[in-house]
């Protein structure tokens, strides 16, 4: 999920990973979010050699239809068939939760690193900018860099990624400051090491359980600033589908077609769900004081 | 002892629900308190002695605990009441004072309306009836100029004052029975002095039974009529304190008191001689070794500090203009040499621990000179100091924090090792292997996490992963103070063992006299960041000639139950503050040489 990964322990990185994995495997819940999440990324990876209908294809004799056999799903309100625009539209809904927090963790873990760990005027520079960042309200500032950087999915990505940063700042900063009184981090330092080995070594791994859970959580407020963006033409541009754009269409045939504001809406809330368990259960497994 | 006792203890057992299971930590504990008696539960952690006080208090979560047994208070039968009629026994019959006084006040209420609160709440009193009663209790605990304290908050107190006030208002409700649980272990040694010397005076004025828990046994020696010892969850032996201490019967017990450092038990040997063993099955005691021949005095040290000074600045006002400087560390000279312990005793704020940092440069000095093995170390860049760190490593107080939780056991000692590229990755295991046997651990545990293992287990690792750089000078900054009694032996033998066979120097910082007497061959005696005295361990020790030095060793508790009648009469005045102003000079320090190697600061 993020791509930050501890420099490995000298003796023991084998066994760390069997460990967390053991963990992992016992752990029901974190195993239930894997496989939620591993459907619907197998969904939308298989989308374009399933054998189900041309998202794109509209039909005028069948808008707004109900689920029936002929559509399983039902049809939008320009007749295309919803179960294969879910299909497509995870491709671009996964991508835009899971590449924005991947953009915020990469660029605001460090920061916050960074800042909490040499203190001083670093500290004071990185968190008055974060300060200002955060003072922007997140979908005002999403939309703005979306607009700037011009519509596109990617572009809608970048934005809620550098929206949604300078909370990872804030939070990695926090927890350096508690974790930096730490002896054991003195004693890096009466051994030898640089201060990036023991950024990396005994900072990182020892703030990283509530930066997980972060970024679990937001992933959900991602895919729905995507949806959000995609309603204003500046996320993934139409025809092509994402959940987030169907529930904007959707809103306005709350009472005529229900079905259609419906599956993007339990895809969503899917989605969020498997990423927490998930989180959840990595948070736990990546630390070897739980048993 | 005709009388009725004031508490009697029967049969009692506490378990707590954990994951499901009810676990019993206190089994079958009996024991009575009469009037005027002082009762000690003594023994190490986890042996349920805290637990037994909580009980009778009733203090634990009563959802995840369960008390069994009688516990009767002035005929009363505590487990029987209702919670609300145990509100009324609180603080009222029977009080309580605890370990931490800078955390069991309210910081936002002054101290006053605290001690007032329990006068009106419980005595019924009026406001300035309850006023005037507080400030003579405030007087009672010898609070210096207690009426124009009444006002201020728990934060204009230190330590030691604090537990004062604790004990005030403990005894606001003229309690028949004083329960304090571990009332001294975080003050300093002459703060602590001067409370049991409180607790003693004042039981003897309100003629109260007082229950002491506390795992010290020199504290014991001194306050206790009778004394209980306690080893997970059982009362292996109680009896009369004179009779425990030199009849134990019990291996436990005897284990126990031979850990127990005692000041004053070096009178005659020469060397630093190790903790005598007690196999805890037999009771047997096995002779202690001498440390004998380490020391090089005949050549060059292998550290010499010169002048050091660490000052660090105080900020106050909106832009944080500089408007003073603790003074930590003023003018420090010294030697180390190869082979030697050299111990900086004091107390908390003396400057001690700043002083071994700022050796290690992991705090920057002001000034002065640190030569190392022929490194000048203030004037080290980063490759320089980096490659410095071979040569003095550290251990740290506190074994639960010294470690890296995320790290394993062998990672942790191989890592200094890797790092400086001292060898090969074959090697580094082989290394990591070998200190954990010298440390007394199985190479097999190098896969463990920090969690898994005890605190005096913890303190071995920290103590080999320090010693995979073949350091020359090990910093041990309190390095044995947290541990219990019998770990605390262990660990000290440990690293008499390892400066007897790899010939290293320690600069042992500590505030424990008694340990320090064991194991060092010089001591220096630090007051207000400044040595008063320094020299060799038997002259320091036998022939102290600073007053701070004196003072000092007259408030160790010694493990003597004859010394009960003793009290040290000393002031009740605090530890002055280093902080000065800006621009202040600090005066040239004179020396007299009292021996050979044994200087005085005089003036």
């Amino acid at each position: 999920m993020t791509t930050i990964d501890q420099a490995p322990p000298v003796l023991a990185a084998k066994r760390e990973h069997s460990r967390a994995w053991r963990k992992m495997k016992k752990n029901k819940s974190a195993l239930v979010g894997a496989v939620i999440i591993l459907f619907f990324t197998t969904l939308a990876v298989t989308a374009p050699i399933l054998p189900i209908i041309d998202p794109l294809a509209t039909s005028w004799s069948a808008i707004r239809k109900a689920p029936s056999a002929m559509y399983w799903l039902g049809t939008d309100d320009l007749g295309r068939d919803i179960l294969s625009r879910m299909i497509w539209g995870a491709q671009a809904s996964l991508m835009a939760g899971v590449f924005s927090v991947a953009i915020s963790v990469c660029i605001g873990v460090p920061f916050g690193l960074v800042a909490g760990y040499f203190g001083g005027w670093v500290d004071m520079v990185i968190s008055r900018v974060t300060e200002a960042l955060l003072a922007m309200p997140f979908l005002i500032m999403a939309i703005a860099l979306a607009a700037f950087l011009g519509p596109s999915l990617m572009n809608a990505m970048i934005a809620i990624g550098l929206s949604a940063m300078p909370i990872f700042v804030r939070l990695t900063r926090g927890q350096v400051l508690a974790v930096k009184t730490e002896d054991y981090v003195e004693g890096a330092r009466a051994v030898g090491l640089n201060h990036l080995e023991i950024m990396l070594r005994y900072i990182l791994p020892n703030v990283l359980a509530p930066i997980i859970v972060q970024a679990t959580l937001t992933i959900a407020t991602a895919i729905i600033a995507e949806a959000s963006l995609s309603f204003l033409g500046l996320g993934q541009q139409p025809p092509a589908p994402s959940w987030g754009s169907m529930l904007n269409v959707a809103k306005n045939f709350l009472n005529q077609a229900p079905w259609m504001a419906m599956w993007p809406g339990a895809a969503i809330f899917l989605v969020v769900i498997g990423f927490n368990l998930l989180g959840d259960g990595l948070r736990d497994a990546l630390d070897p004081r739980e048993a | 002892m005709s009388e009725a006792p004031v508490l009697s203890v029967k049969n009692l057992n506490t378990s707590f629900l954990v994951d499901g299971e009810w676990k019993n930590v206190v089994r079958d504990v009996s024991f009575d308190v009469y009037p005027g008696e002082t009762v000690a539960i003594v023994g190490e952690s986890g042996s349920g002695k805290s637990v037994t006080s909580l009980s009778i208090m009733r203090l634990l979560a009563a959802n995840t605990s369960r008390i069994e047994g009688r516990i009767m208070l002035s005929g009363r039968d505590l487990l029987s009441i209702s919670e609300k009629e145990m509100r009324g026994v609180r603080g009222n019959a029977a009080a309580m004072i605890f370990q931490e006084p800078m955390t069991s006040l309210n910081p936002i209420f002054t101290i006053g309306r605290q001690i007032s609160e329990v006068l009106t709440r419980h005595k019924g009193l009026s406001k300035s009836q309850a006023r005037a009663e507080t400030v003579r209790l405030l007087e009672k605990v010898r609070i210096p100029n207690a009426g124009a304290r009444f006002d201020d908050y728990p934060h204009q107190f230190s330590g030691g004052m604090r537990q004062r006030v604790m004990i005030a208002m403990a005894l606001a409700s003229k309690p028949k029975l004083l329960i304090a649980d571990e009332p001294t272990t975080a003050l300093d040694v002459t703060i602590q002095g001067q409370i049991l010397d409180l607790i003693k005076v004042l039981q003897e004025e309100e003629g109260m039974s007082v229950l002491f828990v506390t795992h010290d046994m020199g504290v014991v020696a001194e306050i206790a009529d009778r004394t209980i010892v306690m080893y997970r969850g059982e009362a292996v032996e109680s009896g009369p304190t004179e009779e425990i201490f030199h009849r134990g019967k019990h291996p436990y017990t005897r284990a126990l008191l031979s850990a127990v450092p005692r000041l004053g038990s070096m009178q005659d040997r020469k060397w630093p001689t190790r903790f005598p063993v007690v196999d805890i099955k037999t009771g047997e005691v096995a002779e202690s070794l001498e440390v004998t021949g380490t020391v090089a005095t005949g050549r060059m040290p292998v550290l010499a500090v010169k002048n050091l000074v660490t000052r660090f600045p105080v900020r106050s006002g909106l832009f944080a203009r500089q408007t003073g400087a603790v003074h930590a560390v003023e003018n420090i000279s010294f030697d180390l040499f190869q082979g030697e312990t050299l111990s900086l005793v004091g107390e908390s704020g003396c400057g001690k621990s700043t002083t071994g940092r700022s050796i290690m440069r992991l705090i920057e000095p002001t000034g002065g000179d640190v030569a190392l093995d022929g490194y000048d170390v203030l004037r080290l860049d980063n490759v320089g100091l980096r490659d410095m760190r071979k040569t003095i490593q550290m251990i740290f107080q506190d074994p639960f924090s010294s470690l890296n939780p995320r790290m394993t056991v062998g990672a942790a000692i191989s890592e200094p090792f890797v790092k400086h590229k001292l060898g090969t990755m074959k090697e580094a295991k082989e290394k990591t292997a070998d200190l954990l046997r010298k440390v007394g651990l199985s190479p097999d545990m190098a896969g463990r996490y920090p969690h898994e293992f005890s605190g005096g287990q913890r303190q071995r690792i920290a103590i080999a992963r320090a010693l995979s750089l073949d350091p020359k000078v090990i910093v041990a900054d309190e390095s044995v103070s947290a541990l219990d009694v019998s770990i605390k032996a262990q660990v000290c033998n440990l690293l008499l063992d390892l400066q007897q066979s790899l010939n290293l120097a320690f600069l042992f910082i500590s505030h424990d006299m008694a340990v320090v007497e064991r194991v060092s061959h010089r001591v220096a005696v630090m007051y207000l960041g400044e040595i008063v005295e320094i020299g060799p361990r038997a002259a320091v020790f036998d022939n102290p000639q600073h007053p701070y030095t004196k003072k000092l060793m007259a408030a160790v508790p010694v493990p003597d139950p004859s010394r009960r009648g003793l009290r040290r009469g000393i002031s009740n005045d605090e530890l002055k503050s280093p902080v000065r102003s800006i621009g202040y000079q600090p005066p040239k320090r004179q020396y007299r040489e009292v021996s050979d190697g044994h200087l005085v600061q005089v003036a």
